[in-house]
């Protein structure tokens, strides 16, 4: 069988699989399309929240993000994992508590005010739509690599597939299918490392493998990866970063997190308050199941690469273009591996062309400029073709990166249109929707979200890239400390809070289109996007915490000068604070 | 809910947890991960330093560990101010 086949099987194996458990788990309520009934076990639900929370930019990007760099770019695997603190600490007990169906909905009744929802409905809209894009690029990359597909076919062909089940069963159905999608991206993310660390350094788990002996080389492997890369011009692997930098961005990145409206409604669905802490735990011990193996692919796959292009050692020939590995023929079609003869004598030299300490070692050795571009994202996705690996798990790698890609996409979608059918349409346009009519309208938002996401993803704007940025400094600067006054204060009021979500907004926004251009538009930023321009050194990337901390100051300076919330409110503070009597208020 | 200082104790008792619970969180992922880490590069671990170690995989660990000890002490805490789910 040949390798088309086989992806083609095992995909459509996986989407089979979707759809039957879309037609197992249909919704015939609001509150099982809203959320799943409350009736999701914890465990299921932390395995769920994995998948909604792992992304194609987690699947196929972060190993490579972190090879890239090396040490620096831990920020990424310390971010996006220190949130699920803040969320079990600080959240997600509480708004299961509260028992309500959207995250709008509580700041509105919290505030006691229909502008405080609105401006609640407008954040999550906007952080949501974002978030979207990048997962439709990313199933489109999957299908064009691994189908050789047109982009736009396997486009309509994945958001068919999200159609079906995310209208038909809701959260429902995306619960159940979540579980099924993390299942199938954590075999296809962890088999390929699993082989390459025991060729590396005979350990078969990757994150020991990481800190083990090179068994060639007889010393560590990080020892022996810092070593190559250095010989080649790039800083080390385990080189020291900008402490500032780091710890503002790994901030961004995990009040961010904590932020996301698709990450908290996945915590409405346990039938108790003790689940939803416990849900959070689970929830991270399945994301870390990845995240504790993406540095050891980042690493591994490094100096695998490396090994390849100087088999005899970086101070010897590099290897000539027409011995390359079958790999390396099959990612140049792609485009995302370049090769480029610049001084002509038919090898692949790679190194940094850029570092001016190296400069002179080059022109000794006859190289004329770095001649290799590789994209990082490639790293995860020819893991098995470097490790020489079956071509079953080629075709795992590509059902594993539209299991990412789809999952986050259906837990962004029905956050949208939640808001939409409930926040919007029952509580404030329609209030006297049958629960049969809200229904129908929420399958409508659904199906109207999806098409706009595939158009999107049909026709990225050119600033899909950093768009995630806006993303988590918006639920860093906007959503978060909102929903955290709301809960640890009851001296916060409406005026205060609603206030305080627009400058965390609109100050945070100011500052990303002043170095990114506005609304990200090429060529239209105010000051160029360098350090030395920053305000206070701050990259527009880490503003987050900034946002977040106006948007604090604000609302508690506001609240202070102005009327204490009424009595019920604080009430209502008061009874999110304890578990007792969670069930009562859905009605179980 | 129980009375009123009985409920006050109660949240107290949660704060208090939290505030001890964040400060670990902070001291292994923004301390022994980043700030602290020339002061860990005496300790060795498999080719590289402590600090290293803390920011790619020990900060992880300690987090889950944290979120299943809070869960675990607050179920407790439910219990024994009679606010628990029955």
């Amino acid at each position: 069988m040949d390798q088309y086949t086989l992806n083609l099987l095992i995909v459509g194996a996986s989407f089979a699989l979707y759809i039957g458990i879309a037609i197992w788990a249909r919704a015939g309520s609001t509150a099982e399309f809203y959320a799943a009934n409350r009736g999701v076990n914890p465990v299921m639900n932390g395995m769920a929240t994995a998948a909604d929370w792992m992304s194609a930019a987690s699947f196929i990007s972060m190993a490579g993000l972190i090879a890239g760099v090396g040490y620096i770019n831990s920020t990424y695997l310390m971010g996006w994992t220190g949130g699920y603190v803040l969320l079990a600490l600080l959240l997600a007990p509480y708004l299961r508590k509260f028992g309500k169906y959207t995250v709008p909905q509580f700041i509105g009744d919290r505030f006691y005010s229909q502008g405080a929802r609105l401006v609640a409905v407008i954040c999550l809209i906007i952080i949501s739509v974002t978030y979207v894009i990048g997962q439709m690029t990313g199933a489109g990359v999957a299908f064009s690599r691994f189908l050789e597909v047109e982009v736009s076919t396997g486009l309509w062909i994945a958001s068919a597939v999200v159609f079906v089940y995310a209208v038909l069963g809701g959260m429902k159905g995306i619960t159940y299918t979540q579980v099924a999608q993390y299942v199938v991206l954590i075999i296809a993310y962890t088999i390929p490392a699993i082989f390459i660390s025991i060729q590396l350094t005979g350990n078969p788990i990757p994150p020991l493998g990481l800190f083990s002996t090179h068994t060639e080389a007889g010393v560590p492997l990080l020892q022996k990866l810092d070593q190559v890369v250095t010989d080649l011009g790039f800083n080390a692997y385990t080189g020291q970063g900008s402490m500032l930098n780091m710890t503002l961005f790994t901030l961004s990145l995990m009040i961010g997190t904590a932020g996301l409206p698709h990450v908290i409604i996945r915590f409405f669905t346990v039938p108790r308050v003790a689940d939803a802490r416990w849900s959070a735990g689970w929830a991270l011990v399945f994301i870390a199941l990845l995240y504790l193996t993406a540095p050891a692919v980042g690493a591994m796959a490094r100096l695998n690469i490396i090994d390849t292009i100087f088999p005899n050692g970086v101070e010897q020939p590099a290897v000539e273009y027409e011995q390359r590995p079958d790999w390396m023929r099959t990612w140049e079609v792609t485009g995302l591996l370049k090769f480029e003869d610049k001084n002509g004598d038919g090898r692949i030299q790679y190194y940094n062309d850029t570092a001016t300490g190296f400069t002179e070692t080059a022109t000794q050795r006859g190289w004329s400029g770095n001649e290799l571009t590789i994209n990082n994202d490639i790293l995860v996705l020819a893991n098995p073709e470097i490790a020489q690996l079956p071509g079953w798990v080629i075709g795992l790698i590509a059902a594993g990166g539209l299991a990412a890609a789809l999952s986050t996409a259906a837990g962004l979608l029905l956050a949208i249109s939640s808001s939409i059918s409930h926040d919007l349409v029952k509580d404030w346009l329609v209030p006297n929707i049958s629960e049969k009519g809200e229904l129908l309208v929420a399958r409508i938002a659904m199906a109207g979200a999806i098409l706009v996401a595939t158009l999107l993803g049909l026709n990225p704007p050119g600033f899909a890239a950093q768009t995630v940025a806006l993303a988590f400094g918006l639920a860093a600067a906007s959503i978060f400390p909102v929903l955290m006054m709301g809960i640890f204060s009851k001296r916060v009021n409406s005026i205060g809070a609603t206030v305080g979500m627009l400058v965390g907004l609109i100050i945070t926004c100011l500052y990303l289109f002043t170095y990114l251009g506005w609304f990200f538009i090429p060529g239209t930023n105010m000051m160029e996007n360098v350090p030395a321009n920053y305000l206070f050194g701050i990259p527009p990337t880490a503003f987050g915490p900034i946002g977040a901390l106006l948007n604090f100051a604000a609302a508690f300076g506001i609240s202070a000068m102005t009327q204490e919330p009424p009595r019920h409110v604080q009430e209502l503070v008061e009874s999110i604070r304890v578990p007792r009597g969670a069930g009562a208020a859905t009605g179980h | 809910m129980a009375d009123n200082s009985s409920s006050n104790a109660y949240w107290a008792a949660n704060i208090r947890i939290i505030t001890i619970c964040l400060v670990i969180w902070a001291v292994v992922s923004y301390g022994f991960g980043i700030l602290l880490r020339p002061l860990l590069s005496g300790i060795p671990v498999g080719g590289t330093d402590l600090g290293f170690w803390f920011a790619q995989q020990g900060s992880i660990l300690v987090f889950i560990a944290l979120i299943f000890y809070y869960a675990a002490y607050m179920n407790r805490l439910d219990r024994e101010f009679g606010v628990d789910e029955q």
